[in-house]
Parts: C-alpha cells; sequence; structure tokens
C-alpha cells in the first residue's frame, strides 16, 4: 500500500519549550518526522516555539511557526493554511494534549484536518487510565490492579480495597507530575488532593503498588495493515517505583529468560492490536521476580523520551519509519537505513549493551527534594555503549560530567558515611543512589542485603562489585610485574579510564597511556549496524570499545576531515541551543567542502547523534582520552571546541597541550577570556569599564578587598556554564561561605570578586570574528535588571530601552575585546549598563545560548560565519546590529518548578529554568504576550485577581506601587499581605488583606485563594539579601511562591518582569497577535543571510 | 566457580586462530563454525537438535546472565529445553557470566556445558569472527579447551583441523531422531503423527496445547507403518544437515502428502519441496536468529520469525511442482514458505514454534489444525 494520496500538507506539532519531562528527544523525532514527510513532496507547517531546536529551522521544514502549542494559536494556523492533516506525535504530551483539545472542540472537523496515524480515540484509551484499564482487560492484557477517583473520599475507599501502600497517579500529565506512594490514609490523603487538582480532568488513580518489581520497556510499531514490531525492549536497573525517566536503564533486557522476554513481547503487540495504535509507541511493564507474571502500566500512544532513546540503542529510526507508517506505508515496504538493503519490517538485533543514566541538578535548587520516585526530576540524560556491563556503566558515569572519573576512584568514594545512613539510602534512593551501591558493597553489605533494601537485581550488583574488585587489584598492582599487561587490559575492557588507573597507581594519566599504548592496548571502533553483523552495513554510526580487537571500518587517509565535539549531558544551562550549534556546524563544514564532518556527543536526546546528520558519528565519551584516542585513528585537520558549550570548551586547553590541532580562537587566548583574573586585567589595560574586581588569593585577602569594594559582591569561579557557584555575597559571612563553594567547582582556577551593581540593565552580544573583521549578530537586551542569571532572563532583540549611544558603545567595546583576544570563531560578551555607562562583566570565546534565538531573529546564520572563519576563511557578510530587522523577538524562559517539589521558584544569579521559548511579533508586547504563553504562563484574564507581597521595608514595598495601580486601572483585584497591602491602601490602591500562610487559622487566607483558584497571577519580589540566608527556608514568601507553583497559579518574582507584563496586559488584544511564519518574518528582513 | 584461567583456542583450516578463556568442558571438538543473533534463549538454542555438528557463536556479547533452570516439565515435555542434552558440539561466546541471578536457574552455564561434557570459549572478539563467517561462510573449525597446565600447540591444531569430518556428510538426523515411536496424549480428538527429524519439544507442545495428541516417530518410518497409525495430520520436523540424505524422510513424504493434511517445519520444508521434486542448496552462512521477516506473499502481512536453517528451497525449482512460493525472507528474497496448490499441505523454513524466539506464527499451528479438522 503506498502512501495516501490525498496528503498534501501535513501541520506537526512541536513539544515547546525543554522542561523536566520533555526534552530535545523531541527535537530530534520532530526532525525525523519533517524529513520523512519531506522525502515524499509532502508540505510542511511545524508549530513550535522552541527558537533554539534543529527542527524550526526553515531549511529543513517547509513553514516554521514560533507559537504556542495551544489550540487557540493551532486554530488560528489552521486557517491560515488549511493542512489536510496533523501529526500529533511528535511532540510529546503537549501536543498530544494539543490534539486531543482540538479534536473535541471540533476544530479540527470544521476544517476537515485529519489526524494522521493513532487515531483521537486510541489516544485517549491510553491517555485515561480507567479506559485503558478496560481496553486492556478486553484484550487479555494484564493490568494493574486499580481504579479512578475523583474525590478524596473515593480514593481512600478504593485504597482499603486494593490495600495499601497503593500509587497515586495523576491522569494525563507528563513525567508522572503529581504522583506518589501513600503508605497510609494521611499521605493518601494530601497526593490525591493535590493531584486531582493538577490533572486535566480532575482524575486519579489509585493502584496497586508493585514496587521492586522489574520495569520493563517495550517499542513497538504498527502499521494499517497490522503488522508489529517490536524494535527494542529495555530493563530498568532501578526497580519499579522510580520513574523510568529517572531510572538508570539498559538496553537490550540483561535478566529476562526467553519466555519472559517474548511473553511480554507478545502481549504488547496484543495491546496496540486492540488499541489500534498506527505508527509508534512504548509500553512499560512490571515484571515479577519470582514468577513469569507481568503487569502492563502504561502506554505511551507517541513518541517519547523512551523511543528516541531506543533509536540510539538499536540505530533503527524509529520517528522516520513511524511518520512512514503514518501516510500509510506499509513496514515491509520500507527500508531499513542503516543496512540500505533489508527491510524496515524487523527487529534490531544487537551486539553491544548500551546503559542511560539520567542527570539531575536537584542540588542547584534551593530546599529541592533529592529522592527519586514515581515523579520525574531529571533534567537530561547520557547513554554509553560497551561490549560488557561495566565498560559501559563507567562510561556513563564519566558521561554525567559531575566531576566523577568513574563509577570508582573519586575522592568522594572514601569520605565517611554511617552503615545506618548508606542502607536508609538504599531503601529510600536518591540522585546518588549509583555511588550508594558502590559504598555499601565496599562496607561489607552483601550483594543479598542490597537486594533486599534496593530491589536492583543482584547480576547488576555482581557487576558493580567486579569493578571494585579491580580497583583493590589496580591499587596493589605493580606495573613492572609480569601480569600488569593483562591486568591492565582487563581494567580497560570493564571501563577504567587512564585517569582512574593513574590514580590507583599514584602516577599521572599520560604515563598510563604510554603504558597501554605500549602494550597495543587499544580500543577497537565498532559500528552499530542493527543486525549484529549479520549483512555487511554502511553505516557510520561508531561507539569504541576495549571488548575486541578489530576495527569494523577503514579509516581513510584523507585529511579533509574534521572532527566536532557535541555538547554533552545537558544540564541546567547547557541543553538543545548547543546542539543547534553543533549540528549547524556540521552542515556548515559539509557546505564548505569538508569531505568528513565527524561528531562526537553522547547524548541519546540530541539531533546531533542521529548517524544521519554527519559523516560519522562517534557516539562517544568527551574526555581526553576517548578524544584523542579517536584524533590518533582519524588523524583530522582539526577538532572544534567552541559549538558545544563548557564541556567541550573546557578540554580545548588540554587537547592543544597534547598536540590537536584546535580549530578557531587558540586554546591560549580561550583561557585569557576563561579566567577571570586574566580577562579582568585584559580589560583594565584596555581601559574598558568594568566592574571593581579582586582575585581571591586568600579568604581574608577576599574579605579586606569586599570591604573596599564595598557590599554586596559576587564571587564569579572560572570555566563554569549557568552560573554554577555564582553567588551574591551581602556580608562577611556568606562571602567565606561562597568562596569555599566556588573553590570546590573551579577546581585549578581562580575566583574573582567583583562588585555587584545593582538596578543595572544587562545586555548581550553575541557575534562572530576572523581576527580582522568583527561580526556583530545583535544586541540583546534583558528585560530583567542584573542579578538575574542571563539564561533566566527574559531577553528582547532588538533592545527598547537602551539608548543609540549606549548601543554604539557596546559596539565599539565590543570590536576592542574581539580583536584584543583574537578570537577567530564565535563569542558572546555581557554588559551591565547603569546611568548610561556600560561595563563588561564576561566574555565567552565560545557559541553562547543564545545563538539560534540570534540567528533567527536576525536572519543571519552566526554558526555558519563561524565554521568558515575555523575553516581558516573570511567572514563574507557585513551587518551592524544597528540596523534594524522589521519585528521583535522575544525570548522567556521555561521553568519546570512544579517538578522539583519544594523547589524555589525565586530567580537569582544561578540558573534554574530548563528551557526557552521565543516567539517574534510586530512588537514587544506581541512577541512577549505570545512568547509568556508559549512557556505555560497563563496571562490573566482582563478582569483577573492578582496577589502582591513585596519583601523588605517601606521603600521597597512603594516600588510596587505604579504596578499595582495599572492592575487596578484594567480592573483586577488586588489582595496582598498585610504590610504590603498597607502601603497600597495609602497609595490610593484598593487592596484585599490575604492573611499569611502560617496564620492558617485566619481568614481570608492565601492558601484558601490559591487552592480555590481565586488568584490569577502571583506578584511576590523577595529582598535581595535574604536569598542567600538558610534560616528563611520556611519564611512566607518562600511558601506563598511554593504553593503558587503547585497550584498553577504564575508566580512573578521580579520588578521588571512585572512592569513588562503590565504592559502586554494594557496593550495586548488576544485576537490582535500576529500570526506570522519564522519564513514571512524572514523574507521580510532586508539581507538574506540564511 | 569455573577456573577462570583454562586457555582455549577457536580455530580454523585457513589458520585463523581466536585464542581466549575456556569454559565448560576441557578437550577437543570440532563442527562447523555458525553464528545466532539471538539476544536471548540460549537454554533453547542449545538443546535444539538443529545444531547438532556445529559450533555456535551468539553475536550477543553476554550471554549467561540468567542461569540455567531445572528441568521443569509441562504438558510433560520440558517447559526450557528443546531436547534432553545439549546439541552443539561447542560454544563461542564474547564475554560468560559466572554470577548468574534468576528466580529459575539453578545452576550455571559453565556448570551446565561441564556436566554435559560440551566445551565453550569465551574472551574473543565474537564480531570479528561473525564478520568472517559472514565473509567466508559458515567454516569447519575445532574448538579446544585446555587444561590449566596445558599450553595450546598450533602446529598439531592446524593439523587436526585439516581432518576435520563435514558434518553435513554425515547422518547428523539419525543422530538426533528418536529411535522408537512413543505417544503423547492429550484429552482431544485429533491426533498427530510427528516425523522427529531432530524435533523440538516446542513442537511436541503446541500441537499438545491445542487438544493434538502426538504419535513421534523415527524420521525413517515408512508412510504406510505412519499411516497405520491413522493420523489427522501429519507434521514433519525441523533437524540438521543436508536435507538430501534423508532419502527414506522424502520417499514417505512423497506418498503422505498426497493422502493427508501435512506441514513441514525447517528441515521438515526443505524434505517437502524434495520430495515434489524440488532442489535445495546450501545458504552461505544461513539464517539464524529471531528477527528474520517472513512476507505473506499473498497477503500484506509480514511476520517476525525465529529462524536456524543452513539450507533453502530453490525458488525457481518450485515451477515444476504443485507447490507455490508462499513466504520469502525479504532481505535476501529467500523462499521462507511453500503451500500446495490443491491440498492442505504447507511448510515454513522457521520455526512457528518459537523457543527461542517470538510467537507471530503460532497461528500455523491454528491453521493447521482447522485442515485436520475439515478433512
Amino acid at each position: 500500500m503506498p502512501k495516501f494520496d490525498w496528503i498534501h500538507k501535513v501541520l506537526v506539532l512541536g513539544s515547546g519549550a525543554i522542561k523536566i519531562g520533555e526534552a530535545a528527544e523531541f527535537d530530534y523525532s520532530g526532525s525525523q518526522c519533517i524529513k520523512a514527510l519531506h522525502e515524499e513532496g509532502i508540505e510542511t507547517i511545524l508549530i513550535n516555539p522552541n527558537i533554539a531546536t534543529i527542527q524550526t529551522d526553515p531549511r529543513l521544514s517547509g513553514k516554521v511557526y514560533l507559537l504556542p502549542v495551544t489550540p487557540e494559536f493551532v486554530e488560528k494556523v489552521i486557517i491560515k493554511e488549511r493542512p489536510d492533516g496533523i501529526l500529533l506525535g511528535f511532540g510529546g504530551q503537549t501536543a498530544l494534549n494539543c490534539g486531543i483539545e482540538l479534536a473535541k472542540t471540533g476544530i479540527l472537523d470544521k476544517y476537515n484536518v485529519k489526524v494522521l496515524g493513532t487515531s483521537i480515540a486510541a489516544i485517549e484509551n491510553t491517555g485515561d487510565r480507567e479506559r485503558f484499564r478496560q481496553s486492556m482487560i478486553e484484550a487479555d492484557v494484564p493490568p494493574l490492579e486499580s481504579r479512578s477517583a475523583t474525590s478524596v473520599e473515593l480514593a481512600v475507599q478504593i485504597a482499603e480495597e486494593i490495600g495499601y501502600p497503593v500509587i497515586v497517579r495523576v491522569a494525563y500529565t507528563l513525567g508522572g507530575r503529581g504522583s506518589g506512594v501513600a503508605y497510609n490514609v494521611d499521605e493518601l490523603k494530601e497526593t490525591v488532593t493535590k493531584g486531582i487538582a493538577q490533572s486535566r480532568i480532575g482524575q486519579v488513580l489509585i493502584e496497586e503498588y508493585v514496587g521492586h518489581w522489574k520495569e520493563i520497556e517495550y517499542e513497538v510499531m504498527r502499521d494499517y495493515a497490522d503488522n508489529c514490531l517490536t524494535i527494542c525492549n529495555m530493563e530498568n536497573f532501578d526497580p519499579m517505583g522510580v520513574h523510568t525517566g529517572d531510572s538508570i536503564v539498559v538496553a537490550p533486557s540483561q535478566t529476562m529468560t526467553n519466555r519472559e522476554y517474548h511473553k511480554i513481547r507478545q502481549v504488547s503487540i496484543n495491546a496496540i492490536r486492540h488499541l489500534g495504535i498506527i505508527g509508534e509507541c512504548n509500553i512499560q511493564w512490571a515484571l515479577n521476580t519470582q514468577s513469569e507474571e507481568c503487569r502492563i502500566i502504561e502506554v505511551n500512544s507517541r513518541m517519547s523520551r523512551s523511543s528516541a532513546l531506543a533509536s540510539k540503542v538499536t540505530g533503527y529510526p524509529l520517528a522516520y519509519i513511524a511518520t512512514k507508517l503514518t501516510l500509510g506505508y506499509l513496514l515491509p515496504e520500507l527500508i531499513n537505513k542503516v543496512t540500505d538493503v533489508t527491510t524496515a519490517c524487523f527487529e534490531p538485533a544487537l551486539d553491544y549493551i548500551t546503559i542511560k543514566i539520567p542527570r539531575w541538578d536537584l542540588q542547584k535548587f534551593k530546599n529541592a527534594d533529592r529522592h527519586v520516585g514515581p515523579q520525574m526530576r531529571s533534567v537530561g540524560e547520557v547513554m554509553a555503549i560497551g561490549r560488557c556491563f561495566e565498560e559501559a556503566l563507567q562510561k556513563a558515569v564519566r558521561m554525567l560530567d559531575i566531576g566523577k572519573i568513574g563509577l570508582v576512584c573519586n575522592p568522594e568514594d572514601s569520605e565517611f558515611e554511617s552503615e545506618e545512613h548508606i542502607r536508609n539510602e538504599l531503601a529510600n534512593p536518591t540522585d546518588e543512589r549509583l555511588y550508594k551501591l558502590s559504598k555499601a558493597l565496599r562496607m561489607g553489605l552483601s550483594v543479598s542485603e542490597i537486594y533486599r533494601l534496593s530491589g536492583i537485581d543482584p547480576f547488576f550488583l555482581n557487576k558493580i562489585k567486579n569493578i571494585l574488585n579491580m580497583e583493590d587489584k589496580l591499587r596493589k598492582l605493580d606495573l613492572s610485574d609480569s601480569q600488569a599487561v593483562e591486568i591492565i587490559r582487563e581494567a580497560k575492557r570493564i571501563g577504567f579510564s587512564d585517569e582512574q588507573i593513574a590514580v590507583c597507581q599514584c602516577t599521572d594519566e599520560a604515563t598510563i597511556r604510554k603504558f597501554r599504548k605500549n602494550a597495543k592496548i587499544l580500543p577497537s571502533v565498532k559500528q552499530i549496524d542493527t543486525l549484529a553483523a549479520e549483512y555487511p552495513a554502511k553505516t557510520n554510526y561508531l561507539y569504541m570499545t576495549y571488548g575486541g580487537d578489530e576495527d569494523d571500518i577503514e579509516l581513510s587517509t584523507d585529511t579533509s576531515k574534521v572532527i566536532v565535539l557535541g555538547a554533552g549531558v545537558f544540564r541546567i544551562g547547557s541543553s538543545v541551543e548547543f546542539d543547534w550549534c553543533g549540528v549547524n556546524t556540521i552542515w556548515a563544514l559539509k557546505k564548505n567542502g569538508i569531505k568528513e564532518a565527524i561528531m562526537i556527543n553522547y547524548n541519546p536526546e540530541t539531533v546531533s547523534t542521529d548517524y544521519d546528520v554527519s559523516d560519522k558519528l562517534y557516539f562517544e565519551e568527551l574526555t581526553i582520552e576517548r578524544i584523542m584516542d579517536i584524533y590518533d585513528k582519524e588523524n583530522p585537520l582539526g577538532i572544534i571546541t567552541s559549538v558545544g558549550g563548557q564541556i567541550p570548551n573546557n578540554l580545548s586547553m588540554k587537547l592543544t597541550e597534547l598536540g590537536a590541532n584546535i580549530l578557531g580562537t587558540s586554546a591560549q587566548d580561550v583561557d585569557l577570556a576563561e579566567d577571570r583574573s586574566k580577562f579582568s586585567a585584559l580589560l583594565d589595560k584596555l581601559g574598558i569599564s568594568q566592574p571593581s574586581w579582586s582575585k581571591l588569593v586568600s579568604i581574608e585577602d577576599a574579605k579586606i578587598s569586599a570591604e573596599k569594594i564595598g557590599y554586596p559582591v559576587i564571587v564569579r569561579p572560572s570555566y563554569v556554564l549557568s552560573g554554577s557557584a555564582m553567588r551574591v555575597a551581602y556580608d562577611a559571612v556568606s562571602l567565606e561561605n561562597f568562596l569555599n563553594l566556588a573553590a570546590k567547582v573551579s577546581h585549578d582556577h581562580p575566583v574573582v570578586i567583583s562588585k555587584f551593581i545593582t538596578g543595572a540593565k544587562e545586555v548581550e552580544v553575541d557575534g562572530v570574528s576572523d581576527g580582522d573583521n568583527v561580526l556583530i549578530g545583535a544586541i540583546t537586551e534583558h528585560v530583567e535588571n542584573a542579578g538575574v542569571h542571563s539564561g533566566d532572563a527574559t531577553m528582547t532583540i532588538p533592545p527598547q530601552a537602551l539608548k543609540v549611544e549606549v548601543q554604539k558603545n557596546i559596539e565599539d567595546c565590543t570590536e576592542r575585546i574581539v580583536k584584543a583576544l583574537k578570537i577567530r570563531g564565535p563569542y558572546n560578551i555581557q554588559y551591565l549598563v547603569k546611568d548610561d555607562v556600560v561595563h563588561v562583566i564576561e566574555c565567552n570565546l565560545r557559541a553562547s545560548r543564545s545563538m539560534p534565538f540570534v540567528s533567527k531573529t536576525r536572519g543571519v546564520n552566526l554558526i555558519e560565519q563561524a565554521t568558515l572563519v575555523m575553516l581558516g576563511k573570511k567572514i563574507n557578510i557585513q551587518l551592524s546590529p544597528m540596523t534594524a530587522v522589521p519585528h521583535v523577538g522575544v525570548k522567556v524562559p521555561q521553568f519546570s518548578f512544579m517538578r522539583l517539589s519544594g523547589a524555589d521558584p525565586v530567580l537569582g544569579v544561578e540558573m534554574l529554568s530548563t528551557g526557552e521559548v521565543a516567539c517574534i511579533g510586530e512588537n514587544f508586547s506581541d512577541a512577549f504576550s505570545k512568547a509568556l504563553q508559549a512557556a505555560e504562563v497563563h496571562i490573566p484574564p482582563k478582569d483577573g485577581a492578582i496577589l502582591i507581597s513585596i519583601g523588605g521595608d517601606q521603600e521597597n514595598k512603594k516600588r510596587v506601587v505604579p504596578i499595582a495601580q495599572a492592575f487596578q486601572e484594567m480592573n483586577f483585584r488586588i489582595y496582598a499581605t498585610a504590610n504590603t497591602a498597607n502601603v497600597l491602601n495609602d497609595s490610593g490602591v484598593n487592596t484585599t488583606i490575604l492573611y499569611k500562610v502560617k496564620d492558617a487559622q485566619v481568614n481570608p487566607n492565601i492558601l484558601d485563594y490559591l487552592r480555590e483558584q481565586k488568584i490569577d497571577l502571583v506578584i511576590n519580589i523577595p529582598v535581595a539579601n535574604h536569598q542567600t540566608n538558610y534560616s528563611d527556608i520556611l519564611t512566607d514568601g518562600y511558601i506563598i511562591r511554593r504553593q503558587a507553583v503547585e497550584f498553577n497559579v504564575p508566580v512573578i518574582t521580579n520588578l521588571q518582569l512585572a512592569a513588562a507584563l503590565v504592559d502586554v496586559l494594557k496593550k495586548n488584544n488576544p485576537n490582535e497577535q500576529s500570526i506570522c511564519s519564522l519564513n514571512e518574518y524572514m523574507d521580510k528582513i532586508p539581507w538574506k543571510h540564511w | 566457580m569455573s577456573d577462570k584461567s583454562k586457555k582455549a583456542v577457536l580455530f580454523f583450516k585457513d589458520g585463523t586462530s581466536f585464542i581466549g578463556k575456556g569454559f565448560g568442558a576441557t578437550g577437543k571438538t570440532s563442527g562447523e563454525v555458525v553464528f545466532s543473533t539471538s539476544m536471548v534463549g540460549y537454554t533453547e538454542s542449545l538443546t535444539d537438535p538443529s545444531y547438532k555438528g556445529q559450533i555456535l557463536t551468539f553475536t550477543y556479547p553476554m550471554i549467561g546472565n540468567y542461569g540455567v533452570p531445572k528441568n521443569e516439565l509441562n504438558l510433560g515435555i520440558p517447559l526450557y529445553f528443546e531436547s534432553d542434552n545439549i546439541q552443539v558440539q561447542g560454544l563461542v561466546v564474547h564475554e560468560l557470566c559466572f554470577e548468574p541471578f534468576h528466580w529459575a536457574s539453578t545452576r550455571t552455564l559453565d556448570k551446565w556445558l561441564s556436566d554435559e561434557g560440551v566445551p565453550g570459549i569465551y574472551g574473543i572478539d565474537t564480531r570479528r569472527l561473525t564478520k568472517k563467517l559472514r565473509t567466508h561462510g559458515a567454516m569447519l573449525g575445532m574448538l579446544q579447551v585446555f587444561n590449566s597446565t596445558e599450553e595450546p600447540d598450533f602446529e598439531t591444531l592446524l593439523k587436526d583441523c585439516s581432518n576435520i569430518v563435514d558434518p553435513h556428510q554425515t547422518d547428523l538426523v539419525r543422530a538426533v531422531s528418536v529411535k522408537q515411536p512413543c505417544r503423547y496424549n492429550v484429552n482431544g480428538k485429533l491426533s498427530v503423527v510427528l516425523i522427529d527429524c531432530g524435533t523440538k519439544f516446542s513442537i511436541i507442545r503446541s500441537l499438545l496445547k491445542r487438544g493434538i495428541s502426538v504419535i513421534r516417530v523415527p524420521y525413517d518410518t515408512s508412510a504406510d507403518e505412519i499411516l497405520s497409525y491413522n493420523p489427522d495430520g501429519v507434521i514433519v520436523s525441523n533437524g540438521p544437515g543436508d536435507p538430501k540424505r534423508n532419502t527414506k524422510t522424502i520417499e514417505a513424504v512423497r506418498v503422505l502428502a498426497e493422502k493427508i493434511p501435512l506441514m513441514g517445519i525447517c528441515l521438515g520444508a526443505q524434505i517437502l519441496a524434495l520430495a515434489f521434486g524440488a532442489d535445495t542448496y546450501k545458504l552461505k552462512f544461513g539464517h539464524r536468529s529471531q528477527n528474520q521477516p517472513a512476507l505473506d506473499l499473498t497477503s500484506t502481512r509480514c511476520y517476525i520469525t525465529i529462524q536456524n536453517h543452513s539450507y533453502a528451497i530453490n525458488t525457481e525449482t518450485l515451477n515444476q511442482t504443485p507447490l507455490e512460493p508462499w513466504y520469502i525472507n525479504p532481505n535476501d528474497k529467500t523462499t521462507e514458505g511453500v503451500r500446495h496448490k490443491t491440498k492442505p499441505v504447507f511448510a515454513v523454513q522457521w520455526h512457528p514454534e518459537a523457543s527461542p524466539g517470538p510467537h507471530d506464527t503460532e497461528i500455523l499451528f491454528d491453521k493447521f489444525k482447522k485442515a485436520m479438522e475439515a478433512k
């Protein structure tokens, strides 16, 4: 059956900003989807406000709308574009939920837009727990004992029937949001109350708890002719009870027998046949550890995080094939893209093992709970490939970039922890459980005891024990011993890095590298070919291992090769924007005649780790050792380290020292900019203003300098991204604490303290230089005053409140700094502007987070220019940032505080947002209002209610008066806490007092108003110098903010942002927002540099 | 735990050697070295009689993870094993698991091979080996596990290697077929004669599960004797080696296929084709995996199947027979299933009984049952 002939134009919904539970995997699957549509000559329309994604590149998609993925906006695009069909399965739960609304409200029928692939009814059968359960019973697939409840009373009754413990699940939420285990009636009541409030349909599910069963996943495909495949199965290292997004996952399954594997495979197929899925879905299972009994947990009727992972695990392009199936193709009609000869209707056979480990950033959040459980909290993940478990595990630990050099041999391994503490950690796992397992084994806890406490299969625990045993062996080893070569060989086989061995041998990495090279202990290059070598494959998808002795590929001697280092693991501060940079670099290399553009990266969520993107993909560690292994084999022209964010950037000096050729700005010049102290000295030499600064020599000196500079001061470590350990100190005590913290993060790099200028504007410049010509892509202005991390700031291009002279001054400073640093590549400089005076605060000689925002808004692909420069060519365009484009772009951060129980949503110098969106409009408020909605902020209705609570003294509280007045003029009801209310009432704003949360008995109370959805917006501005004080954990401000988050009420903690919102509310009529594609905006730009 | 210091060598006629560590039994074995890309199911595979005469390599690098279960019976036949013994001559893996964990496990893979006197080698680059076999085709090889005090002598190995007998030139089927007829009865109206060329227990189970009693007879039983059991149908089982050597079976099938519903599985399919005058040939390296697609030429359906065959039916030679191609493998276009144009007679090259492998095509047994009921 060929494709349906009525499909000419298809609308694809994206997933919006990166948030916990929805990350770059949807850029990957969405990009594949669009590619698959294009191949068929189908016109594509994409709606996705995530400007940093690859899929929103107009070169890839037909038309791109940077708009919120909400029914209101999608309808407007449908009216404008009139597509034949819509794809809902490639934009996560965001797209799926939006699609259900569009169908329910009759919009799809009205404009005759057909849902391609899995039908709405089937989607609902998987989303509504009760319907799902019934459907599974009909299909003879065993579901969990469970029932849904819409009230607390009913929930209690059901739980009593099933028996505690039970798990409370919330219908239609992402990443298991709001779910939790209840061991007794009190816990049940608490979780259910919140869950019902958060559920889109006010429903929770009370379910039999199968904690400590094995958790298994299958990726299943089905076409219109009922052909079914399971592409991959995966086994969670963590037992049931830990959300699969927060679980360490192994693929393929390791501990399942043939009977178990194929039994679950078969019931998975039965399940999707009964549901009527067309395309791809992910099924989660619980498997008993004492029998072959299993339970179906969940079906995700769309591409998911797991399906992206499965694609990378197997090399099978799930999203691409799924797209073809939704168009009417059948599986046997499609070709396996890896072999190019065999059919896509097969199930991949692997001859390697992969391990995924999530990455958490919980330590960044004040008050956040670090336990892992039914709610997903991780912000990124890594995948490692090896020929044995130990090898893959140790690689994965290094990939996490959390300062560990492997599972063992880390300094903190020997830090004392009591047995009681460890036992508790095993039974109540946190993000650090993997390391606690080795500690427990070191302490002498038996494998069976650890199994009893943690539920982690002894198969895995024994493997960890192997690693510990090897560490002991290595520590005792004498390298001159005759056994040494064999022991080192075995150590390498089970994933020990040269650095780990060096630690055991009390020597340096270079010595070990030399030793093993002499002994011919070298890694081999192996292919991921989907068929375990059964058929010859032309695949360029590669990994390295010590579990083999032959390279699968012949390495060409052609020198037209360039290695690009990818961004590695995503974390707060480093996300899809760096993947955009990496992929664009690869494209630009190809455009400039490089024969082999080679990518090294290991993040399974990304487009850059799609083997289709580069000429060769090494799915490998970004460590000096591994990069040099590849460099030695490939012998390329050079390496690009400046487009993947901080991980590759930090490696460039070491790589240079080892003789690798770094393309672009020299490592010495990078050091000059990254080293705070050297950079500050350079600025002094150039006579460019900067906040008064001082290099830390000792804590005592620092205190003296701080007194001299005057508090508050900002503590900045070197070589860090997203403000890790960057803090504002308001007094000597906090200064000392922060200095200690900074010293820990910054290792052997210096720490600088500088004056924290309050009330200043922050401005950024992104550009490229070839040493002679300085190209400035844009001057970007922050809405919030300095003090909010640039990653958390709302940004606008062009600046809205910056005088022309100031912009000229910034242009001039930029040119001087860039030339002084001899930049040959991308750069980003951050400025403060106070009283029209420009101060430099930071310079990065690498692509920055705002690169895609600047490039797409200004219609100039900066990465393309940067690549040109790094290949030794000259910039071929001229553009002044002062030349305006006929539109305004606004970038807004996306936060995931809801997923992080306890986390305080207050902004500061350390970045907390998980993603961002950007919308373009005719003016600031047009773009800003769209961007806010795209970041899931509900803009309050015109006659809404607002709660204001401002910290500090009367003077401070008065700053909110104009904002409150503006709200009053717009007929808002205004509530405030007592002291704030007094100030407002005195200034003529009619304000009602709401009592604080701690006065729970006094009415009217804030908590009740939040819970009853009587408040549409909270403006809560804490006093700056209280942010750092740990005694304020339970202050009212925190409780108000946190409760607002829990009940999904927008919270604004910044005065400038509140003012900008007022502006939007005043000017904006939602029906008048412009609906234009990025293509249309770009067409109106007078230059063509895209 | 096994003595991990035993050396082992896998050696080929062309002088290629793979040096690793030994497990299982100490000693020497030879056979045709083949590979399977199955990721699970080593207990089922190792006991599959079709592997008789072969040294089996698993491409999945970690084998033995869930141990070896006890011999539990279900419907009177073993649940986890496909025959009473390990059938392979030797086993080749990349990494062997010495500390398996599974509720059903009673011993390690190492112990099992030791108990049954089968040598194994681990710690070699099985991907390199697989690529060699893929390029050169399945090859004769020798596997030796040495005592901990012994050192391999490559000259002797090379000499021994030149004397390896091709197992396909021997009576492999006779070695694995049942010696006397035996019965597996269940409550039900139907009964089937299973011509045992090296049957897997799961074929028997697939029939018993459907209420069909089974009379299992030696591979060389005559058509008359088979018909004397008055069965409702006949199944020709899987088995090892060159199908053309089984002249008596071919002769019997020629008669039976005209008279009674008949289903062939794997070797049984090749025998059926030969019985009607079609030809068979040896594949370069065979199909051995659980992920082989089989495309139904009469519909739009494609099934995932477990296959284990070295030989295939020559498609063109079907032209002169009443058989027609039914399924093909879309990858190399080989014929995977044939059926009679007019009679309830069909055969497939794969294993609808699964074990190991997917259950997609168990429906073929239902189809066969219906054919018998319609008779």
